[in-house]
């Protein structure tokens, strides 16, 4: 229904091999494609997105363990490289940053001259992007590249950007992607997706892109056995998950539950203190402020992130429309699951479970669903 | 079908074009209408809007506001809004003066549906400041006067003082349009009507429900209630529309700041179809 | 405007960091300077004009009958009063006597108490006088106060971001402490102005900047205790926060202490 950011080529069928020893050349090439590659690393005791310009740089032999609330960075007991879920960061911060001019005005002799910000950024190769975050990708695309307007800056990064996606071979227990059909294989919108096994990746190409920065590395066909394998340990995710989320007619249940008992009981748990939506991967929400030096002679207006969640994000001359925590969890929720739909097409939410994680009162979104769905208006 | 103002604005949502104070019309304590001109005479003269359109107001340092268009003033060549005063960028944009400079982005959102409107009663209703949205569809239905049937406008303020545009109701009754105020204060040398809008509906006549279209602009309590009257007298939801206000940064729907359930305010509105919406609007704090 | 406006900076009970932000302003002072008459500032200039004054940047709480009746005068001295910081806007560290025996401080820390005359209480300016604006923070954000100057001497009224510590944490990139390593932080109740420095380090929000809009306190406090924070600690880090005596943090500890008993 709506435009994809960039056409891509129909995946090459044949699946390739990319030894680990040839990882570091392969980073090397993205860096001198001119790529900023960012991907997986540890930072303040968690799994982050950051550039990556070593192999060192990734998380080897760390996973995550996740419940409503918590995130905990422990050992594995082997050396895997990507061998946790997803962190509290998303590819959305650099195609949406969380700041970030988008125009300015100068004063001059004739007047206010008003004027683009233009953005530096290279482009960007994301490395270990998972199949939700993937489906999130292309949930924000239907926001900000629409039929009738378009974000320039996100357009310019995510046309320019290279994906290498990562299957996932572990689920944590806030994931529930296969509710909402988003992974946790990745089967679109990438440009390469891996597969790890012990001493290797398996490698689907997605596009032409993709192709291109494999063509001077030494990858070979997959054997079968390798095939197998990496099959193998995909299914372990699928199999490790154990959330869900009931969608039937979600849409409907959730708008014609608007005065339901459960907003009220929600809002003495929810603090609105705004991490579910900063973490989501889909919430799209910013406000505009003006940054003008001490003469106000020259003036920028930063786009920041902003949030339903906040008490003046709904404010108006006649007062703030969103006054309770009771309202704010409920435009939020309702927006996620329900009027997504009738705005994009797709529902908000991609199953990824990071607002469940990072809530710091364990608020479980599946949870307050079920609770409606059991006792409907 | 609106012309923005530049394709740069397409490009960029968020770049504004520079225009200037032409004239400045005080109307009541606190509001005026302020008569904007683009500096590009080209653009001034491309530039077109729908009734119940709106603008972006940009002041450099101070901020944005959403604004509906209450004219296209043909005399002067500019671009009528009218404003009153109530936060910073009103207050500095009534500070400006003749001459001042601001930028503009637009014209963006619904307008009203005049076009579906052939051989309608056409029943306009405002409360205070929500005449200026309705402005530019009286002005419409003089210009097509043979398209429409009856045309009314019903018009409700806090005291007779602060009556909008009231030295233009004679002219408007002189073209035709069939014009009642009423006020919530009585004050001396008032003879008209004394209480709330729908009492105005209440007591249309003549009215042919089945044959008229109505559009509401005005706070939202007063919207609510002069619909109940509206329905009450015969007319449908889906004849009647409503323009609605809420917080706008973007005006693009890229925000999210507007959002009243699945609308975003910018764009799917200002003016809603009241079928469309009242499950919604309707909803305390949604 | 036709003269330049006259600021007026004043202290009360107070450690003077706030007023120091002023000056702290060293890339912005010069230009400052040329645009507002800094017509009482002690802290940095020993001239002394009369009021009135446009604006007048108010440190400190009021703890002492004197100074119960000074803000008075000031208030009716000033066009524009702005209080800055924790003391002025919510009481301060020094509120901590609200919950507490003054007389047996004094016993406790002067030879001669008889000599001291002060409140049984250290109260924010609010409580005393209308007040315009509130700077949050302790200290106060230099880049805040410039931007409140600036949108005074514009002729706008200033805004300030009303949000959560945790929208700024996430903005940055910042890892929540609380879920990634368990540790205690007011974030979620706390008034962002800071920039979120805190958590950046992994130590949890002390609260600096008061409560934001709306808080739930009960839902934090209780989830603290579900990672293991004693009812004790909560009150401590609470009234500790340098806005303990704001309402909503006040409330909250007394709840708690309530509790405990």
């Amino acid at each position: 229904m709506k435009a994809v950011a960039r056409p891509r080529n129909s995946p090459q069928s044949e699946t390739l091999l990319l030894a680990k020893q040839d990882f570091q050349a392969f980073l090397d090439q993205l860096w001198q494609g001119g790529y900023r590659v960012v991907g997986p690393t540890i930072a303040q005791q968690a799994i982050v997105y950051d550039e990556i310009r070593r192999v060192e740089d990734l998380p080897r032999g760390w996973t995550d363990e996740q419940s409503g609330g918590q995130y905990r960075l422990t050992r594995r007991d082997d050396e895997a490289w990507f061998g946790f879920v997803v962190g509290p960061h998303s590819p959305k911060r650099y195609f949406f940053p969380p700041q970030v001019a988008v125009t300015q005005a100068d004063r001059t002799s004739n007047g206010w001259q008003f004027s683009e910000v233009p953005d530096q950024e290279p482009p960007y190769a994301l490395l270990g992007v998972r199949a939700c975050e993937l489906a999130a990708i292309a949930v924000q695309d239907r926001t900000f590249i629409n039929e009738q307007y378009v974000d320039p800056i996100y357009r310019r990064r995510r046309e320019r950007a290279l994906i290498v996606a990562v299957n996932c071979t572990q689920a944590a227990s806030t994931c529930f992607c296969t509710s909402m059909n988003t992974g946790p294989r990745c089967t679109q919108g990438f440009d390469l997706a891996l597969t790890e096994l012990p001493d290797s990746f398996t490698v689907e190409v997605g596009s032409e892109r993709g192709a291109d920065v494999l063509s001077s590395l030494p990858v070979t066909r997959a054997a079968p056995g390798s095939l197998l394998a990496a099959e193998a340990a995909r299914q372990q995710a699928v199999d490790q998950i154990t959330k869900g989320l009931d969608t039937k007619d979600i849409r409907d249940l959730l708008l014609s539950n608007l005065e339901h008992p459960r907003w009220d009981e929600v809002a003495t748990r929810c603090l609105s203190c705004t991490n579910c939506t900063m973490v989501c991967p889909t919430c799209f929400c910013s406000s505009v402020k003006e940054v003008s030096d001490l003469t106000g002679d020259h003036v920028q207006r930063e786009r920041e992130w902003d949030t339903c969640f906040n008490w003046d994000f709904s404010y108006m001359n006649g007062g703030i429309v969103r006054n309770q925590i009771r309202s704010r969890y409920r435009q939020w929720l309702t927006h996620k699951l329900a009027s997504w739909i009738d705005q994009f097409g797709v529902s908000g939410c991609v199953g990824c479970g990071r607002c469940i994680t990072w809530c710091p009162v364990a608020i479980d979104l599946t949870e307050e669903v079920a609770a409606i769905r059991e006792n409907p208006a | 079908m609106s012309v923005q103002a530049s394709s740069a604005m397409v490009d960029n949502p968020w770049l504004a074009q520079s225009v200037e104070v032409a004239t400045v019309t005080p109307e009541l304590p606190g509001v005026a209408t302020y008569h904007l001109r683009f500096r590009d005479a080209g653009l001034n003269e491309r530039y077109r809007f729908r009734p119940g359109q709106f603008n972006m107001l940009y002041l450099p340092g101070v901020g944005e506001i959403a604004i509906s268009l209450s004219a296209a003033n043909e005399m002067s060549g500019t671009w009528d809004h009218t404003i009153r005063v109530a936060g910073n960028v009103t207050r500095t944009l009534a500070g400006l003066g003749v001459g001042g400079e601001l930028a503009l982005r637009g014209p963006y959102g619904t307008s009203w549906p005049l076009d579906e409107c052939t051989g309608a009663d056409v029943i306009l209703v405002a409360g205070g400041i929500g005449l200026a949205p309705l402005r530019p569809a009286i002005h419409a239905c003089f210009t097509q006067r043979k398209r429409f049937g009856r045309t009314t406008l019903l018009y409700g303020a806090r005291s007779p003082d602060m009556l909008l545009y009231r030295r233009d109701y004679d002219v408007w009754a002189d073209r035709g349009l069939n014009v009642s105020a009423t006020v919530d204060r009585f004050q001396p040398g008032w003879s008209g009507d004394v209480g709330v809008v729908p009492l105005l509906v209440d007591r249309l006549r003549p009215l042919t429900p089945a044959n008229s279209v109505m559009f509401l602009c005005g706070p939202e309590v007063m919207m609510r209630y002069t619909v109940r009257s509206a329905l009450e007298r015969g007319l449908r939801r889906d004849q009647i529309w409503v323009s609605l206000e809420r917080n706008m940064q973007c005006a693009v729907g890229l925000c999210g700041h507007c959002q009243l359930g699945p609308a975003f305010v910018c764009k799917d509105g200002p003016v809603f179809r009241y079928d469309k919406i009242e499950r919604y609007l309707n909803v305390e704090g949604l | 405007m036709s003269h330049k406006p006259r600021l007026a900076v004043f202290k009360f009970a107070s450690c003077d960091g706030c007023q120091l932000s002023l000056v702290a302003l060293e890339d912005e002072l010069l230009a400052l300077a040329e645009r507002i008459d800094v017509a009482y500032f002690l802290e940095a200039s020993s001239r002394v004009e009369p009021g009135p004054y446009d604006v007048a940047l108010v440190e400190g709480s009021i703890t002492t009958p004197e100074d119960a009746q000074r803000i008075r005068q000031i208030r009716r001295d000033s066009r524009f009063l702005v209080t800055i910081g924790a003391c002025a806007t919510a009481g301060g560290i020094q509120a901590l006597r609200n919950w507490a025996d003054s007389a047996e401080f004094l016993r406790a820390v002067y030879a001669s108490p008889e000599y001291i005359h002060s409140l049984a209480t250290s109260t924010p300016i609010s409580s005393h006088v209308p007040v315009d604006f509130e700077l949050r923070g302790c200290p106060i954000n230099k880049q805040q106060l410039l931007e409140v100057l600036v949108s005074l001497l514009g002729g706008r009224r200033p805004r300030t971001p009303v949000h959560s510590v945790c929208l700024q944490c996430k903005r940055r990139g910042t890892v929540c402490v609380t879920v990634a390593q368990g540790i205690p932080c007011l974030g979620p109740v706390t008034h962002d102005g800071c920039g979120a420095i805190c958590p950046s380090y992994n130590r949890g929000c002390y609260g600096c900047y008061g409560p934001c809009e709306q808080p739930n306190l009960e839902s934090l406090s209780d989830q603290c205790q579900v990672i293991g924070v004693s009812r004790e600690t909560l009150v401590r880090s609470l009234r500790n926060s340098f806005n303990g005596y704001a309402p909503e943090f006040r409330a909250e500890s007394d709840r708690l202490a309530g509790e405990e008993q």
